[in-house]
């Protein structure tokens, strides 16, 4: 994985004093809140229902063990012995003390972290496949681009103060695990009939109040006019977006106004004027970034299969691997979603665990997935059963990938000051509704997802079953949409009808399932039944 | 009623004014009447709250305050969903004032 050099060290290492200094001032009364929020939003420290919340940046996901273990470490310092692991796959820590912040940056920065651009108009952190560089599908690992693309937007200085925050997604592969046409930029990598690296740009996609999903605006972009490009997308949205209302200033917005073909004749003049501008970084940075991805030394020869006695086992290996492109290894997820539990939320033992697999079993790396969970992604097949049963010692062992179980759920109205009902809960008891009638694994995959509030941090419009928490004259209550997904098949969810209070919601899911069950033909997920009969069916089943 | 409700500027801990001080349970908060942006303002400048509201809030038959909206109701109790993380880890109930 990447390691900072001097130049990237020597940054965030100065920010980090530079934030101590602001920090101080502020305690000392030097500056006030409204000078100071946007200093500490720039540094990923919010202030939410009960403390300051720390949001950190996970490049693309990948963590090595070292900085699971720091990440650990600091949950257990400077918080209250948890993180929460984000639909950005980031981490965000929910008590942090503002007089302790600098610090806690510090010690992040010693393992090469950083919570910068976290926050705020610019460029968040790139998000990728969770599977990258152990999947066989993807035609190149994306990461050598994601982290290119990170380089550029870090302190970009143009792009530091956009009309609103810019979501970026890079995946090289025709199944998109990365939520890719959902992003202000899509990117997927993609192979010409010469056989050359280029990138196909998706751009204007997006959840929130207003969802869309991203339009091609051009099929292949030559490798080593990457960055030009993104930065033409960048510019016209810049230039145009929406800056005198906060609710249409996504680039979303720019390109359905503009119209596709509009917004793309823009981007291609500025493209064609920056293409004179020399501003592309070198083949050689790009080289020199890829070696960083490299495959760690594979064995050869390994048993390409795994002892299947313990049942548990079975149904995990099952359920929680997938297959990977060098013989005799597997990709493992650890679910972050035991039966009852928190989506997302890891304890200081269960990091400090994930990253001692992640060590001594995954060539010293791990993922974070946008689904909420932690991917070992180079596992020899024959230690899968050893990392498994250490996982449920630890309580991690819950074989629920991609299933009903497997909720992404926002941190809603228990932590989170724009939610407008709490998300966490609802989650809880629909996973423990499904555990307790045995339906799970029968309804195989099904992807539902939470979110607390119309910005949609919990993908609700995405999910095969969505859930959507409103206020109704101060009470929590509780849409129902059917049909998202977020993969190659990218759709949006739509509502059923009026909402429901919190055990409401759990029995309407509960009914959109048994008529799936019902009406499923052979080979068909939830999402392919819905989208065959329709939503009628499962409106009468729901309503009654 | 009405209260007046922020965050220690140094913890970030939720924080409710008592009538000279601030107190992080919000049965010590009094009613301010039309007086919360003065109050406020005054904290505000004096560093002992950050980002200081006034709320609606009644009192309850026992003597305790609550707080009209569920988003006040779980800053003053803590996170539903961690009761060994809230005011009152040891009260089972304690998330049913919440609700």
């Amino acid at each position: 994985m990447y390691r900072y050099d001097h130049y990237d060290q020597a940054m965030v290492d100065s920010r980090v004093e530079e934030f101590r200094d602001q920090t101080r001032r502020r305690l000392e009364g030097k500056l006030s809140e409204d000078q100071f929020k946007p200093l500490r939003l720039q540094n990923g420290l919010y202030l939410q229902l009960h403390a300051y919340m720390l949001r950190v940046a996970i490049p693309y996901g990948t963590l090595s063990g070292a900085q699971m273990h720091a990440l650990a470490d600091i949950a257990g310092k400077y918080d209250r012995g948890y993180g929460h692991f984000t639909t950005r796959q980031n981490i965000q820590y929910n008590w942090i003390k503002l007089e302790e912040a600098p610090d806690l940056l510090a010690d992040l920065a010693r393992v090469e972290m950083h919570a910068i651009q976290t926050s705020g108009n610019c460029i968040r952190n790139i998000s990728s496949d969770q599977y990258a560089g152990a999947i066989a599908d993807e035609i190149i690992d994306p990461r050598p681009y994601a982290e290119l693309l990170r380089q550029w937007s870090s302190f970009h200085p143009e792009f530091l103060a956009l009309p609103r925050k810019f979501k970026i997604a890079v995946i090289a592969s025709q199944t998109d695990r990365a939520a890719m046409k959902l992003h202000d930029i899509g990117i997927r990598m993609v192979r010409n009939d010469a056989g050359e690296i280029g990138a196909a740009f998706y751009v204007g996609g997006g959840m929130g109040r207003t969802p869309m999903i991203a339009p091609c605006i051009r099929e292949f972009v030559p490798v080593d006019q990457l960055i030009t490009y993104s930065e033409a997308c960048l510019r016209v949205y810049n230039r145009y977006g929406r800056r005198d209302n906060k609710y249409k200033a996504r680039i979303k917005i720019l390109v359905h106004e503009l119209g596709r073909e509009e917004y793309t004749r823009q981007v291609e003049e500025e493209f064609a004027h920056l293409l004179t501008q020399g501003i592309e970084p070198p083949l050689a940075e790009l080289e020199r970034i890829a070696t960083f991805f490299a495959d760690p030394p594979f064995e050869t020869g390994l048993a390409d299969d795994a002892v299947r006695s313990d049942p548990g086992f079975a149904l995990w290996l099952d359920r929680n691997t997938l297959p990977h492109k060098q013989p005799g290894y597997a990709i493992a997820v650890i679910s972050l979603k035991p039966v009852g539990g928190i989506p997302g939320d890891a304890s200081v033992e269960q990091m400090h665990l994930m990253a001692d697999l992640a060590m001594r079993y995954s060539f010293d790396e791990c993922r974070v997935t946008h689904a909420q969970n932690i991917v070992l992604p180079h596992v020899r097949k024959a230690d899968l059963f050893a990392i498994w049963q250490q996982l449920e010692a630890a309580g991690l062992g819950a074989a629920n990938l991609d299933t009903v179980e497997d909720i992404i759920a926002c941190p809603g109205l228990d932590y989170c000051s724009l939610a407008n009902a709490r998300s966490i809960p609802v989650a809880q008891k629909i996973s423990r509704r499904f555990a307790d009638t045995g339906k799970t694994a029968e309804l195989g995959e099904l992807k539902l997802k939470i979110s607390g509030c119309i910005n949609a941090c919990g993908h609700h419009h995405a999910g095969h079953i969505g859930i959507l928490g409103v206020d109704r004259k101060g009470t929590e209550n509780y849409q129902l949409l059917l049909g998202g997904s977020e993969g190659d098949d990218t759709s949006l969810g739509k509502i059923t009808g009026p909402g429901f209070d919190e055990d409401g919601i759990v029995d309407a899911v509960e009914r959109a399932t048994d008529v799936y069950l019902a009406r499923r033909r052979e080979g068909e997920r939830f999402l392919d039944t819905y989208r065959r009969v329709g939503i009628d069916a499962f409106k009468e089943a729901i309503y009654g | 009623m009405k209260i007046l409700t922020g965050n220690d500027l140094k913890s970030g801990a939720v924080t409710w004014w008592t009538g000279y001080d601030w107190s992080i349970h919000v049965e010590d908060a009094v009613d301010v009447g039309d007086e919360a942006d003065a109050i406020a303002a005054r904290e505000e400048g004096a560093r002992r709250v950050n980002a200081p509201y006034a709320i609606d809030a009644e009192r309850d038959a026992n003597g305790g305050v609550r707080p009209a909206h569920i988003k006040d109701r779980i800053r003053a109790l803590g996170p539903t969903v961690r009761p060994d993380l809230t005011l009152k880890p040891a009260d089972p109930e304690a998330g049913n004032w919440v609700i």
